[in-house]
Formats: C-alpha cells, structure tokens, sequence
C-alpha cells in the first residue's frame, strides 16, 4: 500500500510559523507579520468603533459614560497603540505598493526602515499633540 | 578554526532532530542527539556522524558537500540553509534544531517530497543551461535528454519552505517558479503572450505579500523577491498595454 506523504506540522501551527514567527527570519517577514497584525487590530477597532457610535442611538447618557471612559490613562494608551498600529500600516503599505510593482524592490530593507524613522517621529509629534493640546 | 588551520577545541552541541518514518516514528517527534563540534563542523558532518556513530536509521539527503548541488536544504534553528555550509559553532546555540523543509511532503526524518517544487518550474517551459556545469559528456538516466537548469538556481526548495504565501496556498506559483518565469521572459525563448497570463492568475504573481524571506534564504543569491517583483513591472505594463489594445 502506498503511503501519502504527510506534512510534519498541522496546517495552523504552519501559518503561525510561517507567518508570525521571527525566530531565524528577516526584514522582510517581520513587516510582513506587523501588516497583518496591525491590519487586524484596525479592523477590531472600526468594529468597536462602530459599536460605541451606536450608542448615540441610546441618548446623551450613554455617550456621556464613553467620554468619561475616553478620558482615561487607559485609554490614552489605547489611542497611541491605534495610532501607532495606523502609521505602521500606512507607511508600510506605500513600501508594499512601491516595492509591489517593481520600484526600490532592490532598497526594501532601506525603504523599510526609512519609513519606520518616518513613523516614529510623526508618533512622537502626535502623542505630544494628544498630551498637551487634546 | 584555529590559526593552524586544524581544528580547534571540540564542544557538545545538542541536535535536536525532527523524526519521522511512516508506520514506525508516526507521528513525527523529535530526537535529540548530543555531538562534539569542531569548529570546523558543518550540520552535515554533525547529521554524518550522528548516523555512523549514534542511529543509522537517520534519513537526510546529501550530495556535493560544497553547496553546488542544493540537495541538503534543511531547516537549521527555524532557518532554512543548505546543511553542507552551515557551521555549527557559529550558530551560536547549544541547542541546534533541525528540520526538513516546509511546505513540501515529508518523507521520513529530514527528506522530503521535491517533486511540487519541480512541478513549479514547468509552467515557464525555461531551458537556461548553467554552462560551466553543464557536460555534454556525462552520462544520463535512461528517459532524460538533456539536463535544463535555472541559472544560478541550485532547486534546493529553501524559497517555498520560507515563502508565507506557499505555507497557506498550495497552488502558489512559488518564489522559484516565478522567478523562472521572468527569466524565460527575459530571454525571449517563450512568446510573451504565453507568459504572462502564467503569471497574471489568483496563485501568480500578484500572490506574492513580499514578505521578502526567499530572497533572504536563497543560498544562490538568485534573489527570486526581486525578479517577481521585476516580472510585476513587465506584467503591470503588459496589462496597461493590453487595456489601450497595444501589443504585449
């Protein structure tokens, strides 16, 4: 009887490897896990975000009891990782469509980290705004 | 290696060995094995000697020794890399972890199945000959022709193990096959207009997430990331040509 061949790990534990894990990898495949990290984390949160507009449907109150959680350390927080995850997915993703169709594929690595440095610092201006102005 | 050029000091390194044989180790499980490492010590020598000296029942697959044949691609430490140049020592780790490659069916111990990743050349139809390997001479298998080769392509399969996109979609083209593909473009053997919609398909080129890893693997240095994102270009204009009713 012939055997089929088999693969050694089950298909979930592949695409976690393959995907998420950065143990032996390089540049490329920790942008490229950070996309669909943070791509996900952008769709919770248009989810959740729709969810706490839909309390306006409730009343004054029920958005009153948001704005007072939103005023929270926590949840300040929360706004610098959103923001954080939305400029890494941004600036990434010009990388992406740059290097999709042939332009600087050669300088990926360089492009990477460039707009990394480009990310940090529009994070850094924009946590300050949100400390001293918001 | 020393100043001498002999080898230096031994130290017990720790293999663990991914094992598998249908009906006997099944389901697969690790072994581990501990050997003294020169530092001269490739993972081959080290998978050698753990046969001769430890269990001769491990399967591995080997051939030139000097990373010209690509036969010995393995996963070192979650890496994949061709065994016969990868020093142990240098790894830096007291455990060294070792794999077959991804993505392809396992066989038994560290072979596996290489017949998908040659499926991924065909499309291409390339014939490019690596001349100063190539003897007219040499004797061939009966019902083989001719040799045909990718250029610096050695067809180790490190691309597609370390490619995400393969991992998840069987029916990918590949790193290696689309690479191929811009070659045969690039040379002209193949009719353009053949070509390109090869590429121009759900498991084409437009599969690629760029996540870059076969061109980081790639013992060869073929750089498979970069002549797919090359055949984007050629292909982008292809389409943008094909929409004004130009000539491909």
């Amino acid at each position: 009887m012939t055997r089929k061949p088999i693969q050694h790990e089950s298909l979930w534990r592949r695409i976690l490897r393959a995907w998420f894990d950065p143990r032996g990898r390089d540049t490329g495949l920790v942008a490229f896990a950070l996309n669909r990290i943070t791509g996900i984390g952008l769709v919770i949160y248009l989810i959740l975000h729709l969810i706490v507009l839909s309390s306006l449907t409730g009343g004054e109150a029920g958005w009153e009891s948001f704005l007072q959680l939103a005023r929270s350390p926590l949840f300040f927080l929360f706004d610098v990782a959103l923001f954080g995850a939305l400029l890494y997915h941004a600036l990434n993703g010009i990388r992406v469509t740059l290097i999709g169709v042939g332009i600087g594929a050669r300088q990926q690595k360089t492009l990477f980290y460039a707009l990394m440095l480009v990310g940090v610092l529009l994070l850094v201006y924009a946590v300050w705004l949100m400390a001293t102005v918001a | 290696m020393s100043d001498n050029g002999r080898p230096g000091p031994k130290r017990p390194v720790t293999f663990k060995i991914l094992r598998y044989k249908p009906g006997l180790i099944d389901p697969p499980r690790y072994d581990t094995f501990v050997v003294d490492a020169d530092p001269r010590m490739t993972v081959l020598d080290a998978l050698e000697e753990i046969r001769t000296t430890q269990d001769s029942t491990l399967l591995y697959r080997h051939s030139c020794h000097h990373a010209s044949c690509g036969t010995c691609a393995m996963k070192v430490n979650g890496r994949e890399v061709l065994s016969c140049v990868t020093n142990v020592l240098e790894l830096g780790t007291p455990v060294v972890t070792v794999e077959p490659l991804g993505v392809l069916p396992l066989i038994a111990d560290l072979t596996v199945d290489m017949t998908a990743f040659a499926e991924h050349f065909e499309p291409s139809g390339l014939k490019l000959l690596r001349k100063s390997e190539f003897n007219p001479q040499a004797e061939r298998p009966e019902g083989i022709e001719s040799y045909t080769r990718f250029e610096n392509c050695i067809e180790c399969g490190a691309c597609i193990s370390a490619c995400p996109v393969t991992n998840t979609d069987p029916d990918f083209m590949g790193p290696a096959g689309l690479a191929a593909l811009y070659r045969a473009l690039v040379k002209g053997d193949e009719l353009p207009e053949k070509l390109y919609p090869l590429a121009d398909c759900e498991h084409g080129a437009w599969r690629c997430h760029t996540g870059w890893e076969c061109t980081a693997v790639c013992p060869s240095d073929v750089d498979p990331a970069g002549l797919l994102m090359a055949l984007r270009r050629k292909l982008l204009g292809y389409k943008i040509r094909r929409l004004f009713g130009l000539k491909a």
